[in-house]
Parts: structure tokens; sequence; C-alpha cells
């Protein structure tokens, strides 16, 4: 008896999850307009050890914002930038050793930025964007992949992952211990601005 | 197996100057990379130096210990008085015992770090952390620990090496030669000063 009304409730659920999903997603005239990217951002990355684990952290300090074009995706545009100085791997040797010259300079470098120069829908509910990273002196051209998570009309947000070389910016003190490449996985939220 | 011997083999003679050399280069590498204004990134990169070759020492330093135990048992050199052959004998063994020791408090200071830096030895082999609780206290208490026993081998060495020279230059006996080379050079102890 339990059983057979935990299958109703199974079936029902599956029946109700594809609509719940196209709901989900706007039509791009519905969402294109300008966002600011919201505090409730979470800039999360990793870099993997040698032997499993590794160093995980997040900058708590960035800004930015984003421009979907209607009918336009491609010319869609994002600026982002993040304080160095804000990172935190829940270690404070560590985090002093990443705001040090080894690593950011932050006390020379303040911002590292990224601004987009093109975007390409990859899926219905995806995008990669290229762009410019700069950070501690250094740019280079570099790509994330985005996928929508949530929208309601006024707030949106995206799933931001990306894998970026150290060695392009001259941070890749602790190679090969630690590996050269940084994963972000990051949940971008923006409000309607 | 210890049969006693005039003449050490040149295993234990290799030994003895790998690990002598290994172990004054850590002590300088570790008085270096330590001082406060360094550059970090070669900071980072002289701390992986260091446990790399001291693991190393380590490694080499097993091998002599169980070596010395089982197999070597040289004469005293003529000469000596039994007091005199005691001494060494004690400072041979307490040396020994700390060029083990040593390395061990060091792979205790990366095994208790809360920062869990992998011992990448050489970039070829990861040396895993020894099973402990991890936390700062204990790192402190462990970089305390490696620290006055590296200066105490340090401090030890000196005297150790002080005495083979006084044997070489004052009583000129086969002390120090025979540390160097195979072949017994036959000084024979000198009952008459040195000439000089
Ligand atoms: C015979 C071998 C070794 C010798 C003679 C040696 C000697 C030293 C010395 C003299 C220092 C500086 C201490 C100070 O002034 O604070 C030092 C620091 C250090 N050693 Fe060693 N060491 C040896 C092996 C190792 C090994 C095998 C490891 C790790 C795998 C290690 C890890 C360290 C670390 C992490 C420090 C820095 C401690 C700090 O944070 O200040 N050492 N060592
Ligand atoms: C880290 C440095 C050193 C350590 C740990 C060390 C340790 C030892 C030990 C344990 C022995 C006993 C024989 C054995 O079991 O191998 C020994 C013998 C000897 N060491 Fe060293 N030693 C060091 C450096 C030196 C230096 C710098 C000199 C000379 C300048 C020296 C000269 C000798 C001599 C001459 C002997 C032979 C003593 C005999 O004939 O009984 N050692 N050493």
């Amino acid at each position: 008896m339990i059983r057979h009304a935990f299958l109703v409730c199974l079936m029902f659920a599956a029946s109700l999850a594809p609509a719940a999903r196209a709901a989900e997603l706007p039509s791009l005239a519905e969402a294109a307009g300008r966002y600011a990217i919201s505090s409730g951002s979470i800039i999360a990355f990793r870099v993997d050890q040698v032997g499993g684990g590794g160093i995980r952290g997040r900058f708590g300090k960035f800004s930015g914002t984003f421009n979907l074009k209607a009918g336009d995706l491609a010319h869609s545009t994002v600026n982002f930038d993040l304080k160095p100085e804000s990172v935190s791997t829940g270690q404070d040797r560590v985090d002093a050793f990443l705001r040090s010259g080894a690593v950011f300079d932050s006390g020379h470098f303040d911002t590292i930025s990224f601004r987009s120069d093109r975007v390409e829908q990859t899926g219905q509910d995806s995008a990669r964007i290229t762009g410019t990273l700069t950070a501690k002196g250094r740019s280079a051209s570099e790509s994330f992949d985005v996928k929508l998570t949530a929208w309601s009309g006024r707030r949106i947000a995206f799933n931001v992952s990306g894998r970026i070389f150290r060695s392009r910016y001259a941070m890749d003190v602790g190679t090969p211990i630690y590996s050269n490449v940084v994963q972000f996985d990051m949940t971008i939220e923006g409000r309607r601005g | 197996m210890r049969r006693p011997v005039h003449r050490f083999d040149l295993l234990t003679i290799i030994l003895h100057w790998l690990i002598a050399i290994l172990i004054l280069g850590l002590i300088a590498l570790g008085v270096v990379m330590t001082r406060p204004s360094i550059d970090p990134v070669l900071q980072f990169s002289l701390f992986q130096w260091h446990k790399s070759l001291g693991m190393l020492a380590l490694l080499f330093a097993v091998v002599r210990f169980v070596y010395s135990v089982i197999w070597v048992r040289v004469r005293p050199v003529g000469g000596m008085k039994p007091f005199e052959h005691l001494l060494a004998k004690i400072t041979h063994g307490i040396l020994l015992a700390l060029t083990i020791l040593v390395p061990l408090a060091g792979w205790l200071i990366a095994s208790v770090s809360p920062l869990e830096i992998p011992t990448f030895a050489f970039n070829l082999i990861v040396v895993p952390h020894l099973p402990v609780p991890k936390s700062d206290a204990a790192e402190i208490w462990w970089v305390t620990a490696h620290a006055v026993l590296a200066y105490s081998t340090l401090a030890l060495v000196f005297l150790h090496s002080s005495a083979s020279l006084y044997h070489h230059y004052w009583r000129r006996d086969d002390v120090l030669t025979r540390m160097l080379n195979r072949e017994r050079r036959l000084i024979e102890p000198s009952a008459k000063e040195p000439t000089s």
C-alpha cells in the first residue's frame, strides 16, 4: 500500500519535471537586459595537488555586469573584476602566500579582470564566453562555460566553469606539486540593474 | 657477524661521507630557507629541495644504521685509551641516532602540518605523510624539535670532526685516514711528539 502510493508520487513527479524545466528557461527576449553581478554569487576555485586533495578557495570581493542582447547573443557582454586580496582558503598561511608576490601580488595588482570578446551559444541553456583575462599585469584569452541554472524575471543565475593555466599569469609557483590548472566553479547571480 | 677489523669497508666510508655532506648541506639550506626576508617563490622551492634531500638522507641513514649495527665493528686505532674509545663510541652512537631522528622530525613537520603540502621527493615520488593528527600546535612543536635536533647534530659534528682533525694533526694516528681510505696507511701512533 505504502509502496503503491510512493510509486504514484514518483510518476507524478516525473511527469511534472520536464514541464518545470521548460518553464525555467526564459526566451532570450524575456531575459534580455543589463544585469549587475550580485554579492550572492560564489567565486570558488580549486587547485589539485599530487597524491590527491588540493587547495579550495573563494574570492569574497568582486563586481561586474553583463548585458544579454535579445536576438544577438553573440554580442552579449560580460565585465567582471575581482579583488585577489579577498581570497580565502580556510588557511591564513595559504591566503597570505596567495596574496604575496609569489602568486597574485595583490599589493601591486589589486584587480583581476575579465572582459568578454564573444559569446557562442552551445545548447538550449548553455554558452561559451571567450574574453581577455588580466591578472598580475598579464593578459590572455580564456573561455568559460556557462549554464543557466535559475531564472525568475528579475534574477538570473548561471553556473560558470573554466580551467585557467597559472603559468600564463606568472603564478605557477609550486608546480608540479600543485597543478598548473586552476579550476573555477562559480555561481554567478545577476540582478536587473 | 660483527668481526672486529682494523679498517672500514667501502660501504661504510661512502655512506659516512655521503650522509655527512647531505646533513651539512641540509642544515645550511634549513638556515637559508627559513630567513624571514626570503622571496616566497624561492622559499617554496628551497623547502621542497630540503624535503627531497632530507628524505634521501633518511634513506641512507637507515641503511647505514642497520648496516652499522649488524656489521661494522672496527678496533680502536692503536694508542687510544679505553675512555677515548668509549667517548668516540658514545658520540658515534648519538650521531647515528640523530641522523635518523632529525629527518624523522622533519617528516613529522610535513605530516602534522594542516597545510598538507605533499612531500614529492625530487618531483618523482610522493612520500606519504605519517599517520598523525594535524594541528598548528603540533606543527610548531615539531618545527622546534627538528631545529633543536638539527643544531645539536651540528654541535656534535663540530666536536666529532674536531676530534678527527686532532687525531690526524696532533696524534698523527690513523683515525681520519681510515675513514678516508680503505688502504691502511700505517702511520704508527706517535709516542714521539709531532715534528713541527
Ligand atoms: C638530515 C636531514 C635534515 C636536516 C639536517 C635538516 C635540518 C634543518 C634545519 C637546520 C632547519 C632550519 C631550522 C630553523 O632554523 O628553524 C630545517 C627546517 C625544516 N626542515 Fe629540515 N632537515 C632535515 C630533514 C628534513 C626532512 C626529511 C623534512 C621533511 C620531509 C624536513 C623539513 C623541514 C621543514 C618543513 C623545515 C622548516 C621548518 C619551519 O617551518 O621553520 N627536514 N631543517
Ligand atoms: C653530519 C656529519 C657526520 C656524521 C653524522 C658522522 C657520523 C659518524 C659516525 C656514526 C661514525 C662511526 C662510524 C660509522 O658507523 O659510520 C663516524 C666516524 C668517523 N667520522 Fe664522522 N660524521 C660526520 C661528519 C664527519 C666529519 C665532517 C669528519 C671529519 C672532518 C668526520 C670524521 C670521522 C672519522 C675520522 C670517523 C672514524 C672514526 C674511527 O676511526 O673510529 N665525520 N662518523
